[in-house]
């Protein structure tokens, strides 16, 4: 892998930009893997980045069935955050904020991670109760997250409209300033081509189609759309279309697949300097660093695999953000699409073993899990490469809906992202 | 914004329904005999399906009835609805068997 530095953006600035070479190999499928990720999103080429280089488990192959990071990764609105509810929560989202602190240097590759502070408004007096309790959780977690005034969070946003006379006033807001946002292509071209570097196989065009397992029901091979590939250990991180991999398996899972939205705006000069995001009123903003806003809306109403969704919902979310910086009325929206996320009853993910030996599956991130690509990746690794969870992602069990152990952060929070 | 044949009002916006998930989901009849994997089965797993699929719709905004509709999964295309109580209808067209 040739390094970047100041260095070598210097020498081909003067050599006409001639010797920059692909970023990782083309290659077609081998016979057999010693693992297999399905899915090269993100948290897929991480997870074969973290079995290569922290398991040595270097026979390795991503399968992707379109081109990597064409999912959810490069589809999302690239919130960061860690100010979860739960215990288990704030250790695993966490684990993944740490991760992104110093992630462009481990792989060598700018993600563009600024963490310019992610604040969350409260405009009922339920919401500031709850915006609260999370502050104190948070806090007792050693995660950080701190309660601003309406003119706090104006100064520390001055676009946000503080008026007390909108259907939804802002009555305060919670702000990690630890979160931010990231460049989602970067997080895939880095892990992609730190994974290459050591070894890993990332074949794009290749769909899993088959999952075959031996006599005694561990996992054999899988088939795909470029033939038969032996492998006894597999990780499933396909997103939305979860339920239908492991369906080849006959697993079972607690998931539905919902369309969510997003929309970016003409670019313009710098103006919001933070990522706001209202739980309530279903609208979340930052700006790129090319300057378009970026704007998430909620997930469409029923479930779906067309990476589309309803006019109306982006709607509601633009009337949203329009109260709440009116200087962005007349602004024009540039692009807007979908993508088809993975949601479990209590909005929490799994990343754990299946009934099947040998098939591991992460999953269930929903509308969140960006913000959990390293983390996610490293757990996953783990996971497959000792056949037993890391103690942080252990109560992300698929067996805790029939246990009861819920981590309810639908309950808690009901926040997207 | 799709448009959805109410069974007891005929076709109507999008914005005057609700969806309410999986179709034929039947309560356990006698939840004391009841195993936790069937109870699971029945409050968290889901077909999810990617291609057609039995859901129930709620035409909240209208005359506030449940119904049952097929679905495109992967094309948000209705194919039938029909009201809570019948069956599933059996669909015409070659490879649309839900
Ligand atoms: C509009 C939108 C906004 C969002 N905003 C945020 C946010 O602000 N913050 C946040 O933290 N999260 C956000 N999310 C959620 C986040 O994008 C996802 O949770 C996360 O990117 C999932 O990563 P992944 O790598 O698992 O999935 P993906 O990037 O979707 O990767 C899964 C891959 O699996 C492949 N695949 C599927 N089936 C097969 C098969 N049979 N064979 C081979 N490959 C297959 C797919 O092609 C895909 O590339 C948002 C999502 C959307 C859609
Ligand atoms: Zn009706």
């Amino acid at each position: 892998m040739r390094k970047f530095s100041g260095w070598t953006l210097l020498k081909e600035a003067f050599g006409g930009q001639q010797g920059w070479t692909p970023q990782w190999r083309r290659v077609a499928p081998q016979a057999e893997y010693d693992a297999i990720i399905i899915g090269g999103g993100g948290h897929g080429l991480a997870a074969a980045y973290y079995l290569a280089s922290e398991h040595g488990i270097t026979r390795t192959a991503v399968l992707e069935k379109g081109w990597i990071g064409g999912g959810n990764t490069g589809r999302n609105t690239t919130i960061i955050r860690s100010n979860y509810l739960f215990d288990e929560s704030a250790a695993l989202y966490d684990h993944a904020l740490k991760l992104w602190e110093d992630l462009s240097q481990v792989l060598n590759y700018n993600v563009m991670f600024s963490p310019r502070g992610v604040m969350m408004l409260a405009h009922t007096v339920h919401d500031v109760q709850v915006a609260k309790r999370h502050i104190h959780a948070n806090r007792g977690n050693g995660v950080d997250n701190e309660w601003l005034s309406p003119e706090e969070a104006k100064a520390y946003c001055p676009p946000l409209n503080i008026e007390r006379n909108i259907r939804y006033p802002v009555l305060g807001a919670a702000l990690q300033r630890r979160g931010g946002t990231a460049r989602h292509d970067a997080v895939a071209w880095g892990y992609a081509r730190a994974a290459d570097a050591i070894g890993v196989d990332i074949i794009e065009n290749c769909e899993v189609t088959g999952l075959v397992r031996d006599a005694s029901g561990a996992m054999e091979a899988v088939q795909t759309s470029r033939g038969l590939i032996r492998c006894r250990r597999v990780g499933v991180s396909a997103a939305g279309n979860t339920s239908v991999v492991l369906g080849l398996a006959g697993v079972r899972l607690p998931l539905e697949s919902f369309p969510l939205q997003a929309l970016v705006s003409e670019p313009v000069k710098p103006v919001v300097p933070c990522v706001v995001m209202s739980g309530s009123i279903h609208a979340y903003i930052s700006q790129s660093d090319k300057g378009e806003l970026v704007i998430g809306a909620g997930t469409d109403a029923y479930t779906s695999y067309t990476q589309r969704g309803a006019l109306h919902v982006n709607s509601h979310t633009l009337s949203a953000v329009c109260e709440l910086f009116p200087a962005f009325r007349r602004m024009r929206m540039l692009r807007n699409w979908g993508g088809i996320v993975d949601v479990t009853p209590d909005r929490s993910p799994i990343i754990a073993r299946t009934p099947v030996p040998g098939l591991y599956v992460n999953c269930g991130w929903g509308t969140g899990g960006f913000k959990a690509t390293p983390g996610a990746g490293h757990l996953l690794a783990w996971t497959m490469a000792r056949d037993e969870p890391h103690p942080i992602n252990a109560p992300f069990t698929i067996e805790r809906f029939r246990d009861g152990h819920l981590i309810d952060e639908a309950a808690a929070a009901a926040v997207a992202h | 914004m799709l448009l959805i044949q109410c069974p007891y009002c005929g076709l109507r916006p999008e914005l005057e329904f609700a969806y309410a998930g999986q179709a034929h989901v039947a309560r356990p009849a006698d939840p004391s005999a009841t195993t936790p994997d069937q109870w699971t089965e029945f409050l968290y797993l889901r077909d999810n399906t990617r291609g057609i699929h039995a859901e129930r719709w709620r035409h909240v905004r209208g005359c506030a009835r449940f119904f049952n509709a097929l679905r495109d999964t992967t094309t948000d295309q209705f194919l039938a609805t029909y009201r809570a109580g019948e069956s599933m209808p059996v669909l015409q067209q070659a490879g649309q068997k839900p």
